[in-house]
């Protein structure tokens, strides 16, 4: 099942599957980790709803939901035993 | 945490020649900064590299007896030159760049908590094939979080020395001093193709794992302070109570001590002034340099204080937190959180915030947010609109006793600068400096304690960075605009303001500025105000006879009899938008390395304050 990344919630978990954007801006993107096969999760939003902070690969990263929403991922079963805490 | 793994160096040719230069590379956020901060002990020099905004940063370190130069690289993810960062590391490390000896080693910087993703750009670095030393920095918090790495192993796998270090604590840096002595080339391992950025990914993450690499744990502690932080309610108020604060602190305490410097410097100049006999000469040294020198040196309060706020913001990480809350709203004009700070700092003075506009690192967005931030309405545009406020708007309750007419009209320019910023940006970030759609992402580094040295490094250096280069420019042109008010001699002496060079400029050009209302003593104000707006007010005074200081009713008197009230909002109208501030022009000169975006800007403001002027002498002379 792929979803869009901007759709996860705060605590989920997924497989990147796809980025969906241009090759420069995928590169860009690589360089922190949203690449084919990482696993990302979704640990907080902005106050304002947007930006929305991921953990991948060890760091914390924020992504516009306008890029997120271009990355396709599958989500991991690994509930709500890992809260944002 | 102290293990420099000579392990490799056997079977390695070894090189012959003796190191002089060293190239120091590595990530953002790797704590390059602060490594070469620890290696260089402050014996640095800070220039920018020929022809693009990047920084050279070059500092001296003494290795038994030896000096050898290091070459602080821009912090960079890879070197594939799609950036000017990358493009400068490339040329450095190649010798192409013009000014900077081709290095003889190289110093990898990689974050250990960070390995994996850090490692990508061991593969480019090592292919070029220079002896070089992997530090694995921040190895205090890879351990005190329960990550690891097996150094040995990758030392093994990567074909290069490799030490775990900590740039913060101080520690494992004499592997520095080891490797230097006895530099030896990379052996030859299986790189991948380096321009790869995929191929490079893959290649760090199994690198990793084989070198039986631990992350370590979230950094638990910064998490919970993120629940606060970065909470939809408090989130937002610990912004507004640090904003306040910044702002509050740069205009209540950067001002007054500003000011204090500049009437003890002044002070100073009158002292010894009287030593000078020659009149002519104790005029060009009072006026002409003296002043010169106190313009250049009364930002520097302002500066430091915004820098002492920004240092300790950025180091202890909350910066990414307070850009990742002001992104949405900043989003709305096409510029992303970061300029918030720095737009903010505008309001006190557009030197500071220029300077400071360093943070944003998407170029385009740096660039539109230092060619806005002169808008902003900055203490140095209040003399005059308090001055023409109080000589032509009469005082009136507009909202009951919470608002009266004049504290309005001071209102409005502010909102006017705002707006005036705003919709600079909206179209420069729709023309010319349209992005790329370079997405915006950025890192959230761990929370941290600030360390004394590193913001009290940033002071000095920008504090030298400009009075060296931004005070040449304002030194230059106070003393052009000394010579113009005391040229041309009569029978020896300096001519009467009136019949000064300035004074016919200002006659010259009366046409020009006749149709926004303006005469020529006011032309004579704004050409002498190019030094800094403030000093309109001085000329002005000096112009109608009357020391603005003690006669200020009298100089308002004596405007209103030269100008009619729309000339007079003209004239506001006009300062909200002119570029009149020499101090403002050398900053961006020097953050954009060319004269083509001051030059630009310059253009831009006073043609814009030009038009604006215009429009409402007669729009307002038509409603009289």
């Amino acid at each position: 099942m792929r979803i869009r990344l901007s759709e996860f919630e705060p605590g989920q978990t997924a497989i990147v599957e796809e980025v969906a954007l241009p090759e420069a801006e995928q590169k860009l993107l690589m360089r922190f980790g949203f690449f084919e096969g990482a696993e990302v999760r979704c640990l907080r939003r902005a106050p304002l709803g947007d930006p929305v902070v991921y953990s991948v690969d060890g760091s914390e990263v924020a992504l516009r939901t306008e890029t997120a929403c271009r990355i396709f991922a599958s989500p991991v079963d690994r509930k709500a035993c890992e809260q944002t805490a | 945490m102290n293990q420099l793994l000579q392990t490799v160096s056997p079977s390695g040719p070894r090189s012959k020649q003796q190191i002089r230069t060293v190239a120091l590379i590595g990530p953002p956020n790797s704590g390059k900064t602060t490594l070469f901060n620890r290696l260089t002990n402050l014996r640095q020099k800070v220039g920018n590299y020929s022809g693009i905004t990047v920084e050279q940063h070059t500092g001296v370190m003494a290795v038994a007896d030896q000096e050898i130069t290091i070459v602080d690289l821009p912090g960079v993810y890879s070197l594939n030159p799609y950036s000017d960062d990358e493009r400068v590391a490339v040329s450095v490390l190649n010798g192409n760049m013009d000014g900077v000896p081709r290095p003889e080693a190289v110093l990898l910087v990689l974050d250990a908590t960070n390995l994996t993703r850090h490692l990508s750009l061991a593969a480019p670095v090592i292919a070029f094939g220079l002896p070089t030393l992997a530090l694995l920095n921040m190895g205090d918090l890879l351990a005190k979080r329960s990550g690891s790495i097996d150094a040995v192993k990758l030392a093994g796998d990567l074909g290069i020395p490799v030490a775990i270090v900590s740039a913060t604590m101080g520690t494992g840096l004499d592997a520095v001093g080891r490797f230097l002595e006895r530099a030896n080339s990379p052996i030859k391992t299986t790189l991948p193709i380096v321009q790869d950025v995929r191929e490079c990914r893959k290649w760090a993450a199994r690198i990793a794992s084989e070198s039986d690499y631990r992350p370590p744990l979230p950094p638990a502690w910064s998490r919970r302070l993120d629940d606060i932080l970065l909470h939809k309610v408090w989130g937002p108020l610990v912004f507004m109570i640090v904003v306040g604060a910044v702002f509050q602190t740069v205009f209540g305490l950067g001002q007054p001590l500003s000011n204090a410097l500049q009437e003890l410097l002044t002070e100073m100049g009158q002292k010894a002034a009287p030593f000078i006999t020659n009149g002519f000469l104790r005029s060009l040294f009072l006026d002409g340099i003296w002043k010169g020198v106190t313009s250049v040196l009364v930002f520097l309060p302002q500066i430091l204080v915004l820098f002492l706020f920004i240092g300790l913001l950025e180091d202890s990480g909350y910066l990414a937190r307070a850009a990742l809350i002001a992104d949405r709203t900043m989003s709305f004009v096409g510029l992303n959180g970061k300029a918030f700070i720095p737009l903010l700092s505008a309001y006190a003075c557009a030197v500071p915030a220029i300077m400071a506009s360093r943070t944003i690192e998407n170029k385009r967005d740096r660039l539109a947010t230092i060619l806005i931030a002169p808008f902003m309405t900055c203490s140095a545009r209040l003399p005059i609109y308090t001055l023409l406020i109080a000589a032509f708007i009469p005082e009136r309750p507009v909202v009951g006793v919470f608002l009266g007419s004049r504290a309005l009209a001071m209102l409005l320019l502010y909102v006017l600068g705002f707006v005036a910023a705003i919709g600079t940006a909206k179209m420069l970030k729709s023309s010319v400096l349209k992005s790329t759609p370079a997405p915006f992402v950025m890192e959230l580094p761990e929370y941290r304690w600030p360390t004394l040295r590193s913001v009290g490094l940033r002071l000095m250096d920008r504090g030298r960075v400009f009075v060296q280069q931004a005070g040449t420019v304002i030194l230059c042109v106070s003393l052009l605009v000394w010579g113009l008010t005391n040229l041309p001699l009569y029978h020896g002496h300096p001519p009467a303001l009136e019949n000064s060079a300035v004074a016919h400029l200002g006659h010259f050009i009366e046409p020009a500025i006749r149709p926004l209302g303006f005469n020529w003593n006011i032309g004579v104000g704004l050409l002498t105000s190019v030094v800094a707006r403030e000093v309109i007010v001085g000329t002005l005074g000096t112009l109608y006879g009357r020391d603005p200081q003690t006669h200020s009713l009298s100089l308002q008197a004596a405007l209103q009899h030269d100008l009619t009230f729309s000339g007079a909002m003209a004239l506001l109208v006009f300062f909200a938008f002119a570029m009149q501030c020499t101090s403002t022009l050398a900053v961006v000169r020097r953050e954009t390395n060319s004269w083509k975006w001051p030059l630009i800007q310059f253009v831009y403001m006073t043609s814009l304050a030009f038009v604006a002027a215009f429009i409402v002498n007669h729009t307002l002379s038509i409603l009289n």
